[in-house]
């Protein structure tokens, strides 16, 4: 075959360019493409569109629809603070489950480097979705204003927008944390989904613990954010404490765990 | 170049890799040889970094593999073909590796077509691509960042006769031109076809190791003559272990001048004399690792 002589192995500066070590900007966006270029991954930022996109046309038809622009807003995060984070979880896990850690972590040996890079690029994802969520909603305000005359109402407060975009990040780092710490797919899915609501029913039925809810329980401490109010000193520290627990520890201890976990094929 | 030391790898009680060492020169294709489960692909996933070593050290290109700044673009790694994300394009995996390491986009169709992977076939579904087509796929990638050493394991696994043909050409082609490349595989067949060193690797331990006709050599020497069960008579007369073959013609622990000297003596005339073939090592290569498990029994 002619081909052998495109395998150059002294060779450097030609076809290929000079050798620079991997910057983590290019790990981000290389780890934000691959994100998106499964079909899996692609299929499910589809599914939460039209998910998003159901709530608000069925929020626009029934009941006349006579909502703000801010309700529509508040309107879409339960889709998004429900099935975004499985973005997360999907990035983490799919290098295990498709065992294409191997190849992954033999690009990049600093595995905390590609970890972070995973976190960024989750993060990222959900700031890019929620964006897309406000212009839906301002789409289904004008759509009811225009069509039903329902009466404009614009003003969006800063502490919903601020508010719901803090836990679209807080929920993706979640994801990315229970996908590095389980690095098994359905079982991720399963924790992330169940494991706080579960925590939030059983606390609340345990007398010693209903006063400490809000402090360690996440959907407790960010009922504030989600209604729109602006937390208080205390609100805010509940979350700080809350997402130490449910954020911050998972991903630490899955970055801890992949940086000493063999990387096998099977 | 990649250079062992003492690599060990325990898991619990059971030790995987035992004080394995050995070198992979520039300029040479060095089979690394073992039956299934001998510590073949734990030993290469310690070079690479991936699995960590419980003592020894692995070096390649003079440095551990995770100290290299982009290792990419030094090293061609091939560890699992099977090991590729079912839902991405072959092209999309090149493409992934090419923007990771920062090589020319356009290498990515370079390397599709030094592999055979047609354009049509890169841009289908890993997961519809048959064991060959994603070792062809696995050699692509890892030879994307230009390297100057391979590590590929079980790279023939799933190639047809001419695929594995097509991969000797490949690799000894980039070992002539200065390249090291290590590869590993369980059948012998493969490997002599391929590799013109070997290291030969039963339950955790370096076996044999050297030059391919080195071990061609221990394998002993191959006569034929017209007279098969006399040249095998003087054979034993004159203290060489001989075996007469079912088809024809006698294998003799022993160098060809001997046997040569030996059929001399006894009046018998050789027609063919030569060192014995692959059979021979395939022979070695199964006497020297069941050897190697017989001591781990009784150890």
């Amino acid at each position: 075959m002619s081909a052998p002589a495109v395998a150059r192995p002294t060779s450097h500066a030609g076809a290929t360019g000079a050798v620079r070590p991997v910057s983590f900007a290019t790990l981000t966006l290389v780890e934000w493409r691959k994100q998106l270029d499964t079909r899996a991954g692609r299929w499910l930022l589809v599914t939460i569109g039209i998910v998003t996109a159901a709530v608000l046309a069925i929020m626009a038809i029934v009941d006349g629809g006579n909502h703000s622009f801010e309700a529509f807003l508040v309107g879409t995060s339960t889709p998004m603070l429900l099935l975004l984070p499985i973005v997360g979880v999907l990035a983490a896990t799919s290098e295990w489950s498709q065992r294409t850690a191997l190849v992954t972590f033999a690009l990049e040996p600093r595995r905390t480097r590609v970890g972070l890079a995973k976190l960024l690029s989750a993060v990222a994802s959900g700031v890019v979705f929620f964006l897309g969520a406000v212009a839906l909603a301002a789409l289904a305000h004008l759509a009811v204003v225009v069509l039903r005359d329902a009466d404009p109402a614009w003003s969006l407060d800063a502490g919903v927008l601020g508010g719901l975009f803090l836990m679209v990040v807080l929920v993706m780092a979640q994801g990315i944390g229970f996908g590095l710490v389980l690095l098994n797919t359905p079982a991720a899915i399963v924790s992330l989904l169940v494991l706080p609501t579960v925590f939030t029913i059983v606390g609340s039925l345990i007398p010693g613990i209903v006063d400490a809810l809000p402090w360690i329980d996440l959907s407790t401490a960010s009922e504030p954010l989600l209604l729109g109010e602006a937390p208080d000193g205390e609100q805010w520290a509940h979350l700080a404490t809350a997402s130490l627990i449910w954020v911050v520890a998972p991903v630490v201890g899955g970055l801890v765990r992949v940086e000493r976990r063999e990387v096998k094929s099977a | 170049m990649i250079t062992v030391e003492h690599l060990t790898k325990r898991y619990g009680p059971h030790t995987a890799v035992d004080d394995v060492s050995f070198t992979a020169a520039p300029g040479h294709v060095t089979g690394f040889l073992g039956p299934n489960g001998a510590g073949k692909s734990t030993t290469m996933r310690m070079m690479c970094g991936l699995t960590p070593a419980t003592s020894g050290t692995a070096r390649v290109l003079g440095v551990p593999y995770a100290a290299l700044p982009n290792p990419g673009r030094r090293v061609g790694v091939l560890l699992d073909a099977a090991a590729q994300h079912a839902g991405r394009t072959g092209r999309e995996v090149l493409t992934l590796t090419a923007l990771l390491t920062g090589v020319e986009r356009r290498r990515v169709d370079a390397m599709l077509d030094l592999v055979g992977l047609t354009s049509r076939e890169a841009s289908r579904r890993v997961g519809a691509y048959s064991l060959g087509m994603r070792q062809r796929l696995g050699i692509a990638n890892a030879l994307l960042g230009d390297p100057e050493v391979l590590i590929l394991d079980e790279p023939a696994n799933g190639l047809d006769p001419a695929g594995i043909r097509w991969m000797r050409d490949l690799l000894q082609n980039f070992a002539g031109r200065g390249g090291t490349v290590l590869l590993s595989s369980h059948l012998l067949s493969e490997v002599e076809l391929v590799a013109d060193r070997l290291v030969v690797i039963g339950r955790g331990r370096i076996v044999a190791q050297g030059t391919k006709d080195e071990l061609l050599r221990r394998a002993g020497t191959f006569a034929r003559s017209d007279d098969d069960a006399a040249l095998a008579a003087a054979l034993q007369a004159a203290g060489i272990a001989a075996e007469r073959l079912a088809t024809g013609g006698v294998t003799a622990e022993a160098e060809a001048p001997d046997v040569a000297r030996a059929a001399a003596r006894a009046g018998v005339v050789v027609v063919e004399l030569r060192a014995a073939d692959s059979r021979g090592l395939e022979e070695l290569f199964l006497e020297l690792t069941a050897d190697d498990a017989r001591e781990a029994v009784s150890a």
